[in-house]
């Protein structure tokens, strides 16, 4: 019986409350594809996906990186409207200024997305994790593409 | 914007019949039913009255009648109540796994005190094995608990059948009618049960007000103490304005039942026709044997908050079984009983319509919908189809990468 019980969050009344940017993005979020061919018009050279579709949320991040910086990133989710809205401020705040560094981007912190949307309902803080475990599995696969790169065939 | 409410099995807008029968009960006939003096002899004469009405509209008799202060209430009353005060008899409860969180949690509470619950199971449009109840019911089991029509996806339990089981088996049978009062039978004696519980809020009526009927000889204790009002089994100062009101809501669903089930049920079948068109979507409940005021309907690889929040801003309220609008980011656990993949339940989307819903406010569902819909499945990457989807069945969730 214990799996179909739920585990009751304390303070609910705060659960739904959402900040005009949250909206913004999510009701117009900014680099998802919804064109599969802008993906490859992008040339990605680093991609990630995380997530289950059995827990609800997946996401799947692309980025193009050049001279060290991203400089175009394009994503895709089966998510809610907090993994969306956070996600499209991730792939602004990578881009922006002339891109940012693969450092840099792996520092991003969900408490900085967070900051930038202006706050999430506290039980919604777990669906902005997601883009940014995508966007660091997709600066994994980009290296690890460079690396294969400079290893001579042999 | 116009709001276009389509989530009448959360809550209903109030009849103003109903709101007209209880606003002097605030100002002008304010008494308390305990008091000696005329002012709390009409309040008592009232409730006395309120109480013939409820029971003569569910065909039994006002002593088998005890006012709440909500459905949950009543559940919490008929379960809790009845296992005190007859565990000599057995520890042995019996529930569903599509129950309200009033009964499911309080059978949870009762496994923890001891009590040895069986959660039957369900079909894949949400009927309860019977067979399976005849087999499970020992000489330990003394209460079964089963919700007469889902809350959720709307699929109709056959009451009388299980009431029928229960009395060969001498165990006692308490259904949840919330959902059913309105548009289903609930005279207590055409459906054989011992205890039932409805409210007001989802029949036009207030909040904060329900009803246990509880047959005669059906021995409870209270699970509130106090001034022993109703019976001595619900202490408090009766809540004149809303019996009052909840009484009043009662007696207009019934009066209008047919009327409005006809008008109901042509406008769930032109959503649910309209919504099946598209790809890859699902309705679950079943097509039959199912609430005339519930559309609850998968549509795949998106997820269901999102659908609710781009509906919401043209103006039109519904829900999901979606984890992501719970608390604790599980899906429904109604429709993950179903023997569905999860997928299923984080797309499903629930719309409950009520007598003020009118067809153009259907149409003009049946027209933004499908966009929303295409848009969000551009932006997933995922690409299940519904056939690989109900193959799967019921799965354990999969994980991809290091999230959770």
């Amino acid at each position: 019986m214990a799996d179909i019980i739920r585990k009751k969050q304390k303070g609910t009344d705060k659960v739904w409350f959402y900040t005009s940017t949250v909206k913004d993005h999510f009701i117009n979020p900014k680099n998802i594809v919804l064109d599969d061919k802008i993906v490859e018009d992008m040339h990605p050279n680093g991609e990630g996906e995380v997530g289950s579709p059995a827990c609800g949320d997946v996401m799947k991040f692309w980025i193009r990186v050049e001279n060290g910086k991203i400089k175009k990133c394009l994503w895709k989710t089966f998510g809610c409207a907090s993994a969306i809205a956070s996600t499209s401020m991730l792939s602004v705040m990578v881009t922006e200024n002339g891109g940012m560094t693969l450092e840099e981007a792996q520092k991003i912190s969900p408490k900085e997305i967070m900051d930038r949307l202006g706050g999430l309902p506290p039980v919604k803080v777990h669906c902005s994790v997601l883009g940014d475990q995508a966007l660091r599995q997709a600066i994994k696969d980009y290296k690890s593409k460079q690396q294969n790169k400079n290893v001579p065939l042999t | 914007m116009k709001t276009i409410y389509l989530d009448n099995a959360a809550t209903t807008r109030m009849d103003p019949v109903v709101l007209k029968s209880m606003l002097p009960y605030f100002t002008e006939e304010y008494g308390n039913p305990g008091s000696m003096h005329h002012m709390g002899l009409k309040a008592r004469k009232d409730i006395a009255y309120a109480r013939e009405k409820v029971a003569s509209i569910l065909n039994c008799s006002p002593k088998e009648i005890i006012f709440t202060g909500s459905g949950t209430e009543s559940d919490n009353m008929a379960i809790f109540g009845y296992v005190r005060k007859n565990k000599e008899k057995g520890n042995h409860i019996i529930t569903t796994p599509i129950e309200h969180h009033a009964i499911m949690d309080s059978y949870k509470r009762l496994e923890k005190e001891g009590f040895e619950v069986t959660i039957l199971d369900v079909d894949r449009e949400g009927f309860v094995n019977l067979e399976q109840l005849k087999s499970k019911i020992t000489d330990k089991t003394i209460l079964v608990s089963i919700i007469y029509a889902n809350n959720e996806i709307g699929t109709i339990q056959d009451i009388p059948e299980i009431s029928k089981i229960c009395k060969e088996k001498r165990v006692t049978f308490h259904t949840d009618a919330c959902q059913a009062a309105g548009y289903l039978d609930i005279d207590v004696k055409n459906l054989g049960v011992d205890m039932m519980t409805l409210n007001g809020s989802k029949i036009y009526g207030p909040k904060g007000v329900g009803i246990l009927f509880k047959r005669r000889g059906i021995k409870i204790e209270p699970i509130v103490y106090g001034g022993g009002q109703e019976y001595n089994l619900r202490s408090g100062t009766e809540n004149v304005a809303n019996i009052i009101g909840f009484t009043k809501a009662l007696e207009e669903v019934e009066k209008h039942r047919e009327v409005e089930t006809k008008k109901v049920t042509k406008l769930r079948d032109k959503l649910i026709d309209a919504f099946l068109k598209l790809p890859d979507t699902r309705l679950n409940g079943d097509r039959i044997k199912r609430l005339p005021n519930n559309v609850n309907i998968s549509f795949l690889n998106i997820e269901g908050e999102s659908v609710i929040l781009m509906l919401n801003e043209l103006g039109i309220c519904v829900s999901t079984g979606s984890a992501c609008t719970s608390a604790d980011l599980e899906p429904s656990h109604v429709i993950v009983s179903l023997d569905l993949p999860h997928e299923v339940g984080h797309s499903s989307i629930r719309f409950s319509l009520g007598k003020f819903n009118t067809e153009e406010e259907i149409d003009y569902v049946i027209e933004v919908l499908p966009p929303i819909i295409k848009k969000l499945r551009q932006m997933s990457p995922l690409k299940y189809t519904m056939e690989e989807a109900e193959a799967k069945g019921r799965t354990p969730p999969e994980e991809v990468g290091d999230h959770h």
